[in-house]
This record gives C-alpha cells, structure tokens and sequence, in this order.
C-alpha cells in the first residue's frame, strides 16, 4: 500500500479525503460528496463553465490548457452523441499522483466526470485507467456500482430526470495511450496511434463526437472547485494557475511521496523542507521538474523558481505531470538520458518516422556513449537529432523524448566530455559491467 | 478468417464467468469493438497469454477478423503471445526506482531465480521482467507480480518476497480443483 505522507506547508484540496476511507460512498456523502454535482444540476451548463474558466483551473496531465476554456470549445448543439473522457492512463515517469486518487477518493472522479457532463451535455463517460492498475480498477467499478445503486449515475440522477452512465476501462500498457487522441483509439478497440489535429476532440473526438478529455487529477478537482466556489479555489495559487497540485516528490530526497501544495509554490523548498532535502546529505545535482518528459534544471535554476505553468515554463522547462524527479552528486547524467531516452524508444508507437527513428538512434548514440565508445562529435550529433524531432510528430511524443535529451547535452556537457577517449562511466555505479574494448 | 469447419461455434476458450463478463462488456459501449483491448487483457489473465485459440474466440465474439485483433494485441506491452511464469515479476527501472537502486533489485531477482529479462523458472512459477514506469515513483523502488504492487524495496527483501509466493502456490494446491 504506497504511503500517505505530510507536510505542514500542504493545502489538503484535492487530497483532502486520502486516507479517510472515501472509497465507501457513505463515507464520501459524509464528507460532503455529490452535493456539487447536486449544485452544478441546480445551476446549469452555463454557471458551471464559468465557475470552472474563474477558477483558474488548468489540465494536470501536462500541457496546463484551462480547462474552462476546453469545456466552452464543445458545441453546444450536435448531430453525434458527446463523451467525457477521464484519462487515468498515468505513465509519464515520476508521475503517481492519480494512483492515490483512484485508491483513496474514487467518487471524486466519478462527480467530476459527472459534472463536466452536465456541463457539455453529454450522457455517457469513460474513465480509463492504464492496464497495470489492476487494483485501483476493482475500487473505482465498485465506486461506480455503488454511485449507480444511489441514483447519481444512470437514466435519471437525483431523480431530475437527466442521464449519465459512466463506464470504467482499462489499457493494456502503453504509454502512448495517455496521448488524448490514442487514448480515443485505444477505447475504440484499436492500436493507440495519435490523430491529427484539427480537428480537436472538442469537436471531433470519440466515435467521431465531441469529446472533453480531462486528466484524472484535473476531473477530481472538479467537484473541489464547486464547493469552495472558483473565487476561492483561484486565489490559492497564482495568477492563471488556479489551485494546488498533487507533487510526487521522487529519487534521491530523504521523504519521498506525493504532497498537494499550492501552485506557484517554490521549488527549493520543496525539495529541501517539504521532501526533507537530499538523501545521506548528499548535494543536489539536478531536478526534472514535471515527469520525464520535461527539461532538467541545475540547482541555480530553482533558488526563486514557483512552481505554476507559467514560472517553469519561463525557466526553460514545465511544469508537465507533478512528477518532481530529484537527482544527487552520485548520479551519472549520461547514463540518466540513456535511461530516459531507452523508455520514449520502447513507447514510441512508431507512426511518426522523426520520433521512430530519431529515439532509437538517440538510444543506439547514448549506449554506445555511456559504454566509453563516444566520440567528441556525438555530442552535438545527439542534441542536433534530439532538436530535429522537436515539432515533426503527430503527437508530443516526439518533443517528449527530445526536449529532455536536448537539456541534458546543454547543461551536462562536462560529464558527456568525461565519457570521452574510450574510457568507461567514471560515474559508475560500482559493479555495473561496462563494455570493453576489442 | 475464422476456420468454421474445424472449429465449432460450440467450443469456447473462456469460461462461463469470462463469456458472460465479455456479452456484458460488449452490450456496454456504442461500439462493439470498444471492449477489445479490455477482452485480450481479461482473457490473458484467465488462460495466461494470447493463444491461438484466445484470439480466434476473441475475434469471432467481437466480429473481427483474427489479423485485425492480432494487429492490435501486438500494439501493448502488457499482451503476450507465449505463457509467462504463474507469477509474472515486472520490476520498474524507470528513472525514480532506479535512482532508488532498482538495477541492484533486479539483479538480486536474477540471482535468486537464476533467470534474466523475460525468462520463466524451470518448474513455471515465476517469470521476470525489467519493464517500463509502474506509476509507483513516490514509493520506489517498487515492482508488481502479476497486478500485486510491492513497494519500498530492498535486494533483502527479495527472497522473502519468493517465499510468499512459493506459499501461495501450495496453499492453492492443497486445495481442490475448482475452488481456486
């Protein structure tokens, strides 16, 4: 059972039920569950997007887009029947945020998903969860039966006469299905292969109608933003970045865990004071700020950096899924790339030829780097392959796999140098066989 | 695709409780074909991978053809075509677990198995994998066998781990057939 933990500076919103058997649906009526749905039914369609465009609220699967904005795009009138789409496909690494959701506070989802229904007009949705949580698959269809048996899903909820079903689903791993239009794939029984864009799920999205696709964390803090009213939920962060985050602090900090601070919240405290600063009083080396997929930054990039959308993003990287990866002395960086880069080339689906090729030959360079057979001008070969990729891709895969590479040839140049001349990792783990020359 | 002369509608791969789980399924979705990727998984866990006969029943229940399911199924990774050990050890080496040693972890369940990545024990009880990011990052480094999560490990805990697992498989065949 993974570990709760928790930190003083922590503004319980989103994970304020963890812990207090809210999977029970009596236990989340009692904690004050459904009685935002209630209110969005009361209020309407129109009330309940601009709470949500107020809040401040924006997508914790990455990309940071207001979700507000993302309800308003759905037509209203439309000839195919409109979906809501929960994407619990977690897989970005670092990220484990939406594993505690689903285990500690399943019916939040469940009237998130129900509101942003109410909100669109649609009658039916889907949360899909990734194929490896098998368990947290068990509580949420049971969390759904029971959401059923009380009349808050199906032909006639709270007795109002409107419908909404909810059906659970799971993947069967693959990263690339987190992708939003994979994932419609994925859930019509195909390969995850991205669609081109336009046109956008709002428009076009599952079986062709329109569609709203929400991270898991973004949909459970849909119900928090009605019941503490969007003028409230936008003041805890900072301007345009409205709320907290579920921050999973992860790697070399001595209190690993998943803590929900306020958006905008500094970096260097979180790791130092939140997390309990650096493992063995080892020194910070690095941090990967927001899963994998986002560029590394050196410990004078976070001294004053807040953690909202904006901030990171001025810093050169992202704020990407809360997933804080936070890396000592001890670490070789060439081999932290060879290991980022070998998961993109495994998950790359391989419709894009520039995200394709350009991971496997980043992943061939960086192995044969790391192994002391690198030459002075892979170094540049490997960020100007890595830059090559960026934009050329259906879906941000691609950029994914690229963006970190280009950082980690940018800010680590020395410790590539180092792996020069033949010789092997001089940062090597001790016993970590190494190739030799023939 | 499916040869009707040699294998009769009559003849099911899937259990009562899997056939019956699979018409609910497909009633479920606007579209049949939604309950594919679901259905391989669920199908997989009862019979212990993707055999041919699992892929012809699959593809008839949903009306497809068997190259089509086989073009999807070989898409994720968690969809197999040969049977894995009964208990499948899928051991994360992702950035966070291996910041948190998960190649020493990995080792010490190659030592003890006698088996590397993607092997299966002589006697078939266990499999081992080194796979992709488990969603267990805050608690690394961490593992699953079959669904079970284990996290916060340590190569000394490896064989402790085993040792349950070698249990389980007795207690389960002391017991007689049918009641597993």
């Amino acid at each position: 059972m993974p570990r709760l933990v928790s930190h003083p500076d922590e503004v319980k919103i989103v994970s304020r039920r963890f812990g207090m058997g809210a999977a029970s649906i009596d236990r989340y009526i009692e904690l004050g569950g459904y009685q935002s749905a209630k209110k969005c039914l009361e209020q309407g369609p129109d009330w309940i997007i601009n709470e949500m465009k107020a809040s401040n609220l924006r997508g914790r699967g990455g990309a940071g887009f207001p979700t507000g904005m993302k309800w308003s795009f759905v037509p209203k009138q439309s000839p195919k029947p409109k979906y809501i789409l929960v994407n619990g496909d977690e897989s970005e690494p670092g990220t484990c945020k939406d594993h505690l959701i689903f285990l500690h506070d399943p019916h939040a989802v469940i009237e998130g998903a129900l509101i942003a229904g109410l909100a669109v007009g649609a009658k039916l949705g889907f949360i899909y969860l990734r194929g490896e949580y098998r368990y947290l698959l068990k509580i949420v269809e049971k969390a759904v039966a029971d959401a059923y048996a009380k009349g808050f899903l199906g032909k006639n909820i709270f007795g109002s006469g409107v419908e909404f079903e909810v059906i659970t689903q799971t993947g069967a791993g693959a990263y690339e299905v987190g992708e939003e239009s994979a994932l419609m794939e994925s859930l019509e029984g195909k390969r995850g292969i991205p669609r081109i864009r336009p046109p956008f799920p709002a428009v076009v999205g599952l079986y062709g109608g329109p569609t709203v696709i929400n991270n898991a964390e973004t949909i459970a803090s849909v119900p928090h933003v009605i019941e503490m009213g969007a003028a409230a939920y936008a003041a805890v962060g900072t301007p345009r970045n409205g709320g907290t985050r579920l921050f999973c602090l992860s790697g070399h900090v001595e209190r690993p865990g998943v803590y929900e601070l306020p958006l905008g919240y500094n970096l260097k405290k979180m790791i130092y004071e939140v997390a309990g600063g650096i493992r063995g009083g080892r020194t910070l080396k690095a941090v990967v700020p927001g899963g994998s997929s986002t560029p590394v930054l050196l410990p004078e990039e976070i001294e004053t950096l807040g953690m909202d959308f904006d901030q990171v993003g001025k810093a050169g990287s992202m704020l990407g899924s809360g997933g804080v990866v936070v890396i000592d002395d001890q670490t070789c960086m060439v081999e932290f790339a060879l290991r980022t880069i070998s998961f993109y080339q495994h998950e790359s689906c391989g419709w894009c030829i520039p995200c394709r090729e350009g991971t496997d030959w980043l992943k061939k360079s960086l192995t044969r780097f790391h192994a002391g057979f690198g030459r002075a001008e892979d170094i540049d070969n490997i960020r100007y392959l890595a830059e090559n990729m960026l934009g050329r891709t259906f879906c941000p895969l691609g950029d994914a796999a690229a963006m970190p590479t280009i950082a980690f040839v940018k800010k680590f140049r020395k410790e590539f140098e180092d792996h020069l001349n033949g010789k092997p990792c001089p940062y090597a783990r001790q016993g970590v066989p190494q190739l030799t020359v023939v | 695709m499916s040869p009707k002369n040699t294998s009769p509608e009559t003849m099911s791969v899937f259990s009562p409780q899997l056939a019956a789980r699979f018409d609910a399924l497909v009633e479920k979705y606007p579209v049949r074909r939604s309950a594919l990727v679901p259905m391989l998984l669920y199908a997989q866990d009862e019979v212990g991978y993707l055999s041919d006969a699992v892929i012809a029943e699959v593809a008839r229940r949903i009306g497809i053809t068997e190259l089509d399911v086989r073009n999807v199924a070989s898409y994720y990774s968690m969809l197999r075509f040969k049977p894995a050990g009964r208990y499948n050890i899928q051991v994360c080496t992702n950035i966070a677990c291996m910041l948190r040693g998960a190649y020493d972890l990995f080792e010490r369940f190659e030592e003890e198995l006698g088996i590397g990545h993607k092997g299966i024990t002589a006697d078939g009880l266990f499999s081992l994998e080194e796979v992709e990011c488990i969603g267990a990052c805050s608690w690394a480094p961490a593992i699953q066998v079959n669904y079970d999560f284990h996290d916060e490990l340590k190569p000394d805990l490896v064989p402790g781990i085993l040792d349950g697992y070698r249990g389980q498989a007795h207690a389960d065949s002391s017991r007689p057939e049918g009641s597993r």
